[in-house]
């Protein structure tokens, strides 16, 4: 039973719960007080000793349910399982001997395989397959092409080259015997076939998921399949998470500055004002203020999504975000994403700004009108954008006074660096009034640079 | 049932605490259970008002023990949570031994001497006679072990979650004047979050994590009854169906447990034989505490009664 512990405890690893050796070993010892008998109590006890959030407890509880459907072997007679075994590992020698001892008898002149088949004993058939998927190293299964491989091995393991000489034999000698033992082994591939799908929806997810999640990071966001959109989501929220808990932390105080004269009295009042305990002065840190300016238009909105949903789920992180969107002119965007949920507020954004050809001139022209005041020493503007503004006047000096009201201007360009002043790019005009200009194409590369922005405040 | 030694099963556990009147569910007990048979802290979660601190209260009542709280905020430290000298006594013993000090130092030559001599006396000003121990102390050093309940841990500093490592995995402190103390007893501790802010995966791996959530009807109807006996059985059924009603919508803080109770009492006290609109429209201030929330359920005030007045009349 330990092995199949930690077999779950692999599986459970695969569906995305964190697991630390310390963690098994509670729940080892959990399991330990608890026992297996009731189900439910064994369901709770993982949920409590494993999981540590609400997500994970659900994710775990789906993991529980899919391990322990699997095809148990609820108690298989000891003697069963011997002979199942020594069948296994050399089946030609055991149907050799059984078929020295009587060749009368048509059944028993069948190997083990082709008998359990043709009495259609279920317990057995179970314990049979699970003993060969152990045997045959299922659990090591990762990847869905995996799947032909692994039935082949399990049915190796169950002895299926023996059950085809005895097929063979039979369809000279009994048709009809034979064709009750065919459709029986098309019933068995089809049992073996689906306990490893679910042996790979256990084991395999890990793998799977990694693998997927690692193709997703380095692939243009503008230009990820819709099917995909849902996933790259996911692992915004993902990259979201790890940089708040990277950046979230309370800012180390310094010690050091002036005594504070106030709280260090009022601390030593006890011991009648003699300072044994002082108090100094804090200095806070800022948290980072960002106004994000987003081109929505054709290729680049997807990109522009992303990074918004990224932005605006920084809320420990960041004090103060405010969010802008254009193509032909510029509004802001802050209430609706704050009020609904990504793709809705995304749908909203398109259809007010969105698909217009890009004129960057008079989108920094009425960012300029109305809300340049909104800028202090503090910000950072993010532009994200290709800066394409077919021909039309980029208006770079509106860009100049941006870049000297605020902290730092970033710009992030979806397009490589090759394609920067080509056509109708207006990159190098508007780099050179930016503190920092950066290629933003991948979720990777989004990261890093939300990253950096955030740590500069640090 | 014993008191003190561990208990022997679940059911013990679930009947244990109904006794004290937390009618605990399956799950809550499994976790009580197992975080005495494998001695580890549980870390509740849930929202506001579902019995995460009474559960403390039901478990040191149940088993006979004293219950120790820790009340966290932003800004508490090792002074307040564990341990402190106390200087005024150290400075009052140092005044009042003065004298006794020149005697002993008397035979002194030099300050090389006095020096080697007071060494002799050892650390006679940090010994445990000057600590005042605070909660977490204190509940290492309860002989017949306690119930701790550290209270609302997601509104202190990360770093005092650091500090709590220590106590949550060996039931151990360390003082640096004094050494180590450990654990009398090992005492139950229970940990209470309401998820304002995630908390750091040591402190979470080192814990059984419980997840509390709204009761489901049947049993939310057991806590009335147990802690509103003096109610009619129609009146429980329609009121908890009413609530669960109330928390299918969409509203700013859900009507829990601590609520539902508290309405039970008021409908008692105003001798509701059943629930009709008018009672509800002027008690619903008992349930939702925000104005927005009220606004929101009026409307529908009336459908939800009649809905549960025909769920009552199938079931009862």
């Amino acid at each position: 039973m330990r092995e199949n512990l930690h077999r779950f405890f692999r599986a459970a690893r695969g569906a995305g719960v964190r697991l630390s050796p310390a963690e098994s070993i509670d729940a080892m010892r959990a399991v330990s007080k608890v026992g297996f008998t009731d189900r439910t109590v064994l369901r709770d006890t993982f949920l409590l000793t494993l999981a540590k959030t609400q997500d994970e407890k659900k994710a775990l509880g789906a993991c529980f349910d899919l391990f322990f459907d699997q095809p148990e072997p609820s108690q298989p007679p000891p003697e069963d399982s011997e002979t199942d075994k020594s069948d296994t590992q050399d089946p030609g020698a055991a149907s050799d001997t059984q078929g020295d001892a009587d060749g009368g008898d048509q059944a028993q002149d069948l190997g083990q395989l082709a008998q359990m088949l043709l009495s259609q004993d279920r317990n057995a058939m179970a314990a049979a397959i699970a003993n060969a998927s152990n045997a045959a190293y299922l659990s090591d299964i990762r990847y869905f092409t995996q799947r032909g491989i692994f039935s082949g091995r399990v049915l190796d393991q169950m002895g299926i080259q023996r059950l085809r000489d005895d097929l063979d034999a039979l369809t000279a000698t009994n048709p009809a015997l034979a064709e009750r033992l065919q459709a029986a082994l098309d019933g068995l591939r089809d049992t073996v076939r689906e306990t490893v799908s679910q042996a790979l929806m256990l084991y395999g997810r890990e793998e799977a998921e990694n693998l997927r999640n690692e193709i997703l990071r380095n692939a243009p966001l503008s230009r990820i399949e819709p099917r995909q959109v849902a996933q790259m989501r996911v692992l915004i929220r993902q990259i979201a998470r790890r940089l708040r808990e990277r950046y979230s932390k309370p800012r180390k105080r310094q010690r050091r500055g002036h005594l504070d004269v106030r709280r260090t009295i009022r601390r030593n009042a006890a011991w009648g004002g003699v300072p044994f305990l002082t108090a100094w002065k804090r200095r806070h840190r800022d948290k980072p203020k960002i106004i994000a300016l987003c081109d929505v238009s054709g290729s680049v909105a997807r990109v522009s999504d992303f990074f918004l949903l990224l932005i605006h789920s920084l809320h420990e992180v960041v004090s103060d975000v405010r969010s802008f969107a254009f193509s032909g002119h510029l509004i802001e965007v802050s209430d609706i994403l704050e009020s609904k949920s990504p793709e809705e507020a995304m749908a909203e954004i398109m259809s007010k700004v969105g698909f217009g050809s890009s004129d960057y001139g008079n989108s920094f022209a009425d960012f300029e009108h109305e809300w340049m005041n909104a800028i202090t020493p503090q910000t950072t503007v993010i532009i994200l954008g290709d800066a394409r503004s077919n021909n039309l006047d980029p208006r770079a000096d509106i860009l100049r006074r941006i870049g000297e009201r605020s902290k730092r201007l970033v710009w992030l360009n979806p397009e490589g660096r090759m394609a920067w002043g080509w056509g109708d790019s207006e990159m190098p005009r508007y780099s050179t009034f930016c503190t920092v200009v950066r290629q933003c194409a991948t979720a990777q590369q989004l990261e890093r640079a939300v990253s950096d922005i955030v740590a500069s405040y640090q | 049932m014993a008191e003190k030694g561990p208990t022997a099963s679940i059911e013990a556990v679930e009947s244990g605490l109904a006794a004290q009147g937390y009618i605990a569910s399956r799950q809550i007990a499994t976790a009580v259970y197992l975080s005495q048979q494998i001695e580890k802290p549980i870390l509740v979660e849930g929202p506001a008002g579902v019995g995460k601190t009474e559960l403390a209260k039901a478990i040191a009542a149940w088993r006979g023990l004293k219950m120790i709280r820790l009340q966290c905020y932003e800004g508490l430290d090792e002074a307040k949570a564990l341990y402190e000298w106390k200087y005024a006594k150290q400075l009052l013993y140092t005044q009042i031994l003065k004298d006794k000090l020149g005697e002993v130092l008397g035979g002194a030559e030099t300050l090389h001497d006095a020096l080697a001599q007071l060494h002799d006396f050892g650390d006679v000003f940090f010994s445990k006679e000057f600590v005042e121990p605070r909660p977490l102390l204190q509940a290492l050093e309860q002989p017949a072990g306690c119930v701790l309940l550290i209270d609302e841990i997601d509104k202190s500093d990360a770093e005092f979650e650091s500090l709590l490592l220590e106590i949550l995995s060996d039931f151990q402190v360390t003082i640096p004047e004094l050494g180590t103390v450990t654990a009398v007893a090992a005492p139950t501790v229970i940990l209470t979050s309401n998820s304002e802010r995630d908390l750091g995966d040591a402190l979470k791996r080192r814990c059984l994590h419980l997840h509390i959530g709204f009761p489901e009807q049947k049993l939310e109807e057991r806590i009335v009854e147990s802690r509103v006996p003096g109610i009619s059985q129609t009146l429980r059924k329609q009121m908890v169906g009413f609530i669960h009603e109330v928390r299918s919508l969409d509203l700013k803080k859900l009507p829990s447990v601590s609520e539902t109770i508290d309405w039970a009492r008021v409908l008692v006290l105003l001798q509701a034989p059943e629930l009709g609109s008018e009672i509800v429209k002027d008690t619903l201030n008992v349930l939702l505490k925000y104005e927005a929330d009220i606004e929101a359920t009026l409307p529908q005030v009336s459908t939800f009664i009649a809905k549960t007045s025909r769920q009552s009349v199938v079931f009862g």
